[in-house]
């Protein structure tokens, strides 16, 4: 680890000892899931790490997922080691300014050609050529493309570049996309959240440095470790669901008992994220934890899924004119069916023949 | 289409087209069915039976000494699978909150654990039940595609929600769409298939009985 520029270096440099250091690549290790073992693999790796250039886009976003990222209260491991990436280019981070910024990314795509991260967050708005979000007179999907070109992976931080997210709410005034839409020869990794959790895009940073691979990931593009289990299955309430106790109202007793936030909307069962185990705020506590049902952030279209205080198995639509106009329709069909019926039985009745006691009298020479 | 677009579509326009379909059937039925109309039983009605056919909507409910003793599989799986099946739609908390939310009404919920395993008896009276059929000369001989397609239609929920609750075979996200839409298909069947008994059965009840007590026959 003689290299001047490698983490190592400047993780001391920084004032970390080894010791702290191989706790935090154990922590790395149990966070992704992988065995004790892999640590000394993790550190050696670690701290034999080139910087890596990160280029960092954001569009169609509100901060918030930088927010997150940068204010995990230093001095955090985690935030040194975000510090000791290359952050090339994050327009609300870097000092420079202006043309000086947009050459810092050009230069950066420029000498790293091929080996970059490129981070995005935000959406990308593609409506009317995409003139909804520009920076420094570029489009965004201009923006992308031409930065996505020379990235070895792009991580798509927060909901918004992974699925959409806000501004692709509906009626999605913009015609906002995710990066995954317009993006498809190269490997995207999806860290959503609204915003996601720092320790989440540590973690992955921490992979690709290890292991130079991408962390396995799930259906929707997310890395495993940390999207691989629901909010619900890990929620120290998960007990006071089985148990049928729910708190209905945000002050009653079951709210002060801790008791289950199902009935108040809770979308914990439908929400993968590592909220309830890595928890917010230097691990202080997560949304469920403060008292309030889970959004749902870290899912697709969570801004649609119906309102967040109906419980998760309720309509999200008004089922009274559907059913009235129903029934209304069972009813006339039903009467037309009764008169058809009625027809069919009146039919019956005046064709008959009714025979009477003189019909049966046998005749004369009748054979039998 | 992701999962939880699906299951967006489920809780949404999936619920409306099945519940419009469900109810404009169920009506159009028993229309149908109370037109239809009985011929009047001029005869004079036996004493002592006036209530005879409100009776016999319950105490058809309860096992008959002979027939239990002939059919003993099916009573046993059938009582099983009924009762499991009802608690579990009526007694497992997110569908009280659906009934809270659509129909007004709620009580408490049964802790889920019991709901489980009440609900894993139903499943496996239901498979036993197939069984029986499949095996029993009689009743296979009796059994049309109405039968099976009715006994699919009701697993399905079952299965779906049973696969559910416990993380099984498919996301959950994407097990609850399915299970929201297994509900919804049998909603949608459940007016033109044998699944009409869940309403027919107390009309027909009633009448039986009431034919009956007329003539005097003891309930």
């Amino acid at each position: 680890m003689a290299d001047e520029n490698s983490l190592g270096a400047i993780l001391r440099a920084q004032g970390v000892s080894r010791r702290g250091f191989l706790k935090f690549c154990g922590a790395m290790a149990a966070l992704m899931a992988l065995p004790p073992s892999m640590v000394p693999a993790i550190a050696a790796a670690l701290g034999k790490a080139q910087r890596p250039s990160v280029i960092w886009l954001s569009f169609q976003e509100c901060t918030g997922c930088t927010e997150s990222l940068s204010r995990s209260h230093t001095p955090t491991l985690e935030a040194l080691i975000f510090d000791a990436i290359s952050l090339d280019y994050h327009h609300t981070l870097q000092a420079a300014s202006g043309e000086a910024a947009e050459a810092a990314r050009a230069t950066a795509m420029k000498q790293f050609f091929g080996k970059y991260l490129l981070v995005v967050d935000g959406s990308i708005p593609l409506k009317d050529g995409g003139v909804y979000s520009t920076i420094a007179g570029m489009s965004n999907l201009d923006m992308l493309q031409e930065a996505a070109k020379g990235a070895a992976a792009i991580v798509a931080v927060g909901t918004c570049a992974a699925f959409g997210g806000i501004p692709h709410a509906n009626p999605n005034p913009t015609g906002a996309v995710a990066v995954s839409d317009i993006i498809k020869n190269k490997p995207i990794i999806n860290v959503s959240g609204c915003p996601p959790i720092p320790v989440v895009i540590t973690g992955v940073l921490a992979h690709y440095l290890t292991f130079g691979t991408l962390p396995e990931l799930d259906d929707l593009g997310r890395p495993k470790a940390f999207y691989g289990e629901s909010i619900h299955d890990r929620c120290y309430r998960r007990p006071f669901y089985d148990q049928g106790k729910f708190a209905k109202t945000f002050d009653d007793e079951g709210a002060r008992n801790g008791w289950c936030l199902f009935e108040l909307g809770c979308k914990g069962p439908t929400t993968f994220n590592a909220c309830a185990t890595t928890k917010w705020n230097q691990g202080t506590s997560f949304p469920i934890e403060s008292g309030h049902g889970c959004l749902g952030c870290s899912e697709p279209n969570f801004w649609d899924a119906g309102s967040f205080y109906q419980a998760l198995s309720v309509p999200i639509t008004p089922l009274g004119k559907a059913a009235a106009i129903a029934a209304a329709a069972g009813i006339a069909g039903g009467a037309a069916i009764a008169m058809h019926n009625r027809h069919v039985k009146a039919g019956a009745k005046s064709g008959h023949q009714t025979v009477t006691v003189n019909d049966l009298e046998k005749q004369p020479g009748e054979a039998r | 289409m992701s999962d939880m677009d699906l299951l967006l579509w489920a809780r949404g326009p999936g619920l409306q087209i099945a519940l419009a379909i469900f109810i404009a059937g169920m009506l159009l039925k028993l229309f149908e069915i109370f037109s239809l109309g009985r011929k009047k039983d001029l005869s004079v009605p036996r004493p002592g039976n006036a209530a005879a056919g409100w009776k016999t909507v319950f105490s058809r409910s309860l096992p008959n000494r002979v027939l239990l003793k002939r059919t003993f599989p099916t009573y046993i799986m059938g009582y099983t699978f009924h009762i499991g099946f009802f608690v579990a739609l009526l007694f497992f908390a997110p569908h009280i909150q659906l009934f809270r939310k659509t129909v007004g009404l709620g009580w408490p919920a049964l802790p889920s654990q019991l709901v489980d395993g009440v609900s894993l008896l139903a499943i496996v009276a239901l498979l036993l039940m197939l069984a029986y059929r499949l095996t029993h000369p009689v009743k296979r001989f009796l059994s049309t595609f109405d039968d099976y397609a009715s006994w699919a239609l009701t697993l399905a929920p079952l299965l779906s929600g049973y696969l559910a609750f416990h993380h099984l075979l498919l996301p959950y996200t994407l097990m609850l769409a399915l299970h929201i839409l297994s509900v919804e298909l049998l909603l949608v069947f459940m007016p033109f298939t044998k699944l009409f008994h869940t309403v027919s059965l107390f009309i027909s009840r009633w009448y039986n009985g009431d034919a009956l007590g007329h003539r005097g026959a003891r309930l």
